[in-house]
C-alpha cells in the first residue's frame, strides 16, 4: 500500500461506512469496527512511511496549488491520527453495547403540547408564538414523527451514531491531513456538524440545548475563522500552509486577519475565558460521545492554531503573543481545576478537568517559540494531548459505566463504588494517575518535558502554574476516589453492565500510563518536519 | 490594495458582519439568532468576492469565487441544521430561546419531563 492510498484510505473509508450505514442502518456497528481496522492499518502504513521517508505529500487529483487540494502527512499529522484511531477504536467497542444497556430509559420528552407551536410563526408577531404554544397540535414535522413512532429510543440513538460517529471520525481525519487554511475550515465545518448532532442524540432537554448553544459557538467562531482566511489571501494570494511562511509580511491587514482566525478558534478549542459551551455539552452527551468530545474535537482546534502560530506565521509568533497565549492557558489550569473541584456531578467534574488540561496544552506556545528547548516543549505538548486524550476517554467511559450501574453519577453518593464496578473505578484511578502527571504515565512525560523546556528558558512562572495545576488535579480526582472507596454496609444492587464496556475503559486508562514508556518515540515520530528545532532536554536543565 | 469602487464591497461585507456579530449577541429568539448567522456569513462571502476583484486584469481571481461556493454549501447546511435543532429544542422544551444556566445543573438521570413551568410564553 503507497502513502497515497493510506492517506485516500483514512479519508475515504470512514465516509463511505458513514453513507453506508445509513443504507444498512442494521449493520452500523459491523460497519464501525471494519472502519476501525481499515483506518487502524492504513494509519501505521502511513506512520511507518512517513518514519521512513519523511513527510508525504498527496496531490488530489494531480492538481497541485494553487487550484487542487494537497493533503500532507508530517510526524505531528500522524501522531494525531493515530490517537484519533486509537479512540475510534475504543468508542467502536464500548458502543457496542453502551446503547442497548441504555434501552430501559424512559422515552425522550416530547410534550405535544409544547410542540405545537411552530418556530418559524414567532419572527414578526411574538404574540402569535404564545397563542399557538396554547393550542393543540397543529402541524406534524417530519422529526417529530420519527421520535415520536420510534418505540425504542435507545436504538433510534443507536442507529443514528453510528453513521455520526463515522462522519465525526472522516472530518478529523481529514482535518489533520490537510495541507491549507481553506481546506481547514471546511473539516472545522464538518466536524463541528457531527459534533453537535452527537451531542444533541441524548434527546434530553438539557443536551438539545446545549447542542444547540455548542452550534451557535461553533458557527460562529467558523465564521471569523472564515474571514481571517479571506483576509490571509488577500495578503498572500495562498492559502497553502507550507507556503504561507515565505509570503507573510507582517502587517495590520496580516495581524487583523490573524486575531479573527485565533478568536474563532480558541472559542472553538474551549480556552479560556471561552470555554462557556464546554461543560453543557460534553456532559450532557451520551458518554461515547462525551469521550470523543473532550478527547479529540476540541483538540481538531488546538492542532489549527498550532499550524498557523509556529509554523504558517513564525513571524508574527512574537513574545508578547505567545505569553498572552501562555497566560490564557494558565487561567484555563486554574479556573477549569478550581471549578471541577466544586462539581456535584461526576460527568460536568471530567468536563471542567477538560478545561484545564486544554490549559497546559497553550503552555506550548511560549515555550515552543524560542529555538532553546522548543522541541522539547513542541514534543512534551503533544506527548500530554494523547497522554489527556486517553486518560480523559477513559474517565468518560467510566463515568457512563458508573451513571449506568449507579443511575445518577451525583460525587456524594458514590460510596462503595469499588464493590458495584472494581474494574471501572481502577480504571478511573489509573487515568487519574495520568492527568495528574504521577510517574511513569504519559501524563507525567508531558509535563516533564514541558517543565524541563521551561526551566531552560528561565520561564518559572509556568514551571509555578503547572505544579498548582497538578495539585489541584489530585485534588479533584482524589474526591471522587475517596467517595468510591468509602466502605459501606451493604452494597447496592447495580444494574448489569456489559464487560466490554469496563474493560474498553481499563485498557485506555493503560494505555494513558503506558504511552509514557513510549514517550522517545513519538518525541522521533514528531521530529519528521517539525516546525521547531533543538536538542531534547531531559532532565538535569534546573539552573 | 483594492480601488476605491472594491473597497466598497469590502467595506460593506465588513459591516455585515459586524452587523449579523451583533444581533447574535443581542437577539434571544432562536429564529433571529440563525438569521443573525447568515448575515454574518454573507458579509464573509463579499469580502471574499471584493478581494477577488483586485486582480490588475479585468478577469477576477476565480480561486475566492470558488472558496464562496464552498462556503456558501457549508452554510446552506449549518442554517438547515441549526433550524432543526431549534425546533427540537423548542419542541422539548416550549420556548424559542436558550436558557441561561438551567442546562449546566440538567444532566441525563435527572431530567424531569417538560414542566408546566417552561410550557410558559416566551417572553422577550
Amino acid at each position: 500500500m503507497t502513502a497515497a492510498w493510506a492517506i485516500a484510505l483514512l479519508i475515504l473509508s470512514p465516509l463511505a461506512a458513514a453513507a453506508l450505514v445509513f443504507a444498512f442502518p442494521r449493520c452500523g456497528r459491523w460497519l464501525a469496527l471494519g472502519t476501525v481496522a481499515v483506518v487502524g492499518g492504513a494509519s501505521v502504513q502511513l506512520t511507518w512511511k512517513v518514519l521512513t521517508d519523511g513527510v508525504q505529500i498527496h496531490r488530489v487529483g494531480g492538481w497541485g496549488p494553487p487550484l487542487g487540494i494537497d493533503l500532507r502527512a508530517d510526524g505531528l499529522s500522524v501522531l494525531m491520527l493515530l490517537i484519533t484511531a486509537l479512540i475510534g477504536l475504543a468508542v467502536s467497542l464500548y458502543a457496542q453495547r453502551y446503547f442497548a444497556a441504555h434501552e430501559s430509559e424512559r422515552p425522550l420528552p416530547v410534550n405535544p403540547d409544547v410542540a405545537a407551536s411552530r418556530l418559524s410563526a414567532a419572527i414578526l408577531d411574538k404574540d402569535s408564538v404564545r397563542r399557538s404554544a396554547e393550542t393543540p397540535l397543529r402541524f406534524k414535522s417530519p422529526t417529530r414523527e420519527l421520535v415520536r413512532g420510534d418505540r425504542n429510543p435507545a436504538l433510534h440513538r443507536e442507529r443514528y451514531f453510528w453513521p455520526l460517529f463515522l462522519f465525526l471520525w472522516t472530518a478529523l481525519n481529514a482535518l489533520f491531513l490537510s495541507a491549507d487554511i481553506f481546506n481547514l475550515y471546511v473539516t472545522l465545518e464538518l466536524l463541528g456538524f457531527a459534533a453537535v448532532t452527537l451531542v444533541a442524540l441524548a434527546g434530553k432537554r438539557a443536551a438539545l440545548t446545549a447542542a444547540l448553544r455548542y452550534l451557535f459557538v461553533s458557527l460562529t467562531a467558523s465564521l471569523f475563522y472564515l474571514l481571517g482566511v479571506g483576509l490571509v489571501y488577500g495578503q498572500c494570494a495562498t492559502v497553502d500552509l507550507a507556503s504561507l511562511a515565505a509570503k507573510a509580511q507582517p502587517g495590520p491587514a496580516l495581524w487583523v486577519a490573524l486575531a479573527l482566525m485565533t478568536g474563532g478558534l480558541i472559542a472553538k478549542a474551549a480556552l479560556f475565558p471561552l470555554h462557556f459551551w464546554l461543560p453543557p455539552a460534553h456532559a450532557n452527551a451520551p458518554a461515547p460521545v462525551s469521550a470523543l468530545l473532550s478527547a479529540l474535537v476540541v483538540k481538531g482546534s488546538f492542532y489549527i492554531l498550532l499550524r498557523l502560530w509556529i509554523e504558517a506565521f513564525p513571524a508574527l509568533m512574537t513574545p508578547p503573543v505567545a505569553q498572552l497565549f501562555g497566560l490564557l492557558g494558565a487561567a484555563a489550569i486554574l479556573w477549569g481545576s478550581v471549578n471541577a473541584l466544586v462539581q456535584s456531578r461526576l460527568k460536568l467534574l471530567i468536563a471542567y478537568s477538560t478545561v484545564a488540561q486544554l490549559g497546559y496544552l497553550f503552555l506550548l506556545f511560549p515555550l515552543a517559540a524560542t529555538p532553546e528547548g522548543g522541541f522539547t516543549a513542541w514534543s512534551g505538548g503533544l506527548i500530554f494531548l494523547g497522554a489527556h486524550a486517553c486518560a480523559k476517554t477513559a474517565m468518560f467511559l467510566t463515568a457512563g459505566n458508573i451513571l449506568h450501574a449507579a443511575g445518577h453519577d451525583r460525587i456524594q453518593d458514590l460510596d462503595g463504588m469499588t464493590h458495584v464496578l472494581p474494574v471501572s473505578v481502577f480504571a478511573f484511578g489509573l487515568a487519574g494517575m495520568s492527568l495528574i502527571g504521577l510517574p511513569p504515565s504519559s501524563g507525567f512525560a508531558g509535563k516533564w518535558l514541558l517543565l524541563n523546556a521551561a526551566l531552560a528558558q528561565g520561564q518559572w512562572w509556568w514551571v509555578a502554574v503547572m505544579l498548582l495545576g497538578s495539585l489541584l488535579a489530585a485534588a479533584y480526582v482524589a474526591r471522587v476516589l475517596a467517595h468510591a472507596f468509602t466502605r459501606v454496609e451493604e452494597p447496592r444492587k447495580p444494574h448489569p453492565i456489559a464487560p466490554v464496556m469496563e474493560w474498553t475503559a481499563l485498557a485506555l486508562a493503560l494505555l494513558a500510563v503506558g504511552l509514557g514508556f513510549a514517550s522517545h518515540g513519538l518525541a522521533e515520530l514528531l521530529r519528521v518536519g517539525a516546525p521547531v528545532a533543538g536538542a531534547m532536554l531531559l532532565g538535569g536543565a534546573a539552573p | 490594495m483594492p480601488d476605491a469602487d472594491h473597497r466598497i464591497y469590502l467595506l460593506a461585507g465588513v459591516a455585515l458582519f459586524a452587523i449579523g456579530f451583533y444581533s447574535l449577541l443581542v437577539q434571544t429568539h432562536l429564529l433571529r439568532r440563525v438569521m443573525a448567522l447568515n448575515v454574518m456569513g454573507s458579509g464573509v462571502f463579499l469580502v471574499y468576492i471584493a478581494l477577488g476583484a483586485q486582480t490588475p486584469g479585468p478577469i477576477p481571481d476565480p480561486v475566492p469565487q470558488a472558496m464562496v461556493l464552498t462556503g456558501i454549501v457549508v452554510s446552506v447546511c449549518a442554517t438547515g441544521l441549526a433550524l432543526a435543532l431549534a425546533d427540537r429544542v423548542q419542541a422539548a422544551t416550549g420556548r424559542v430561546e436558550l436558557g441561561d444556566h438551567e442546562d449546566a445543573a440538567d444532566l441525563p438521570d435527572a431530567s424531569p419531563a417538560p414542566s408546566e413551568h417552561h410550557k410558559g410564553t416566551p417572553s422577550a
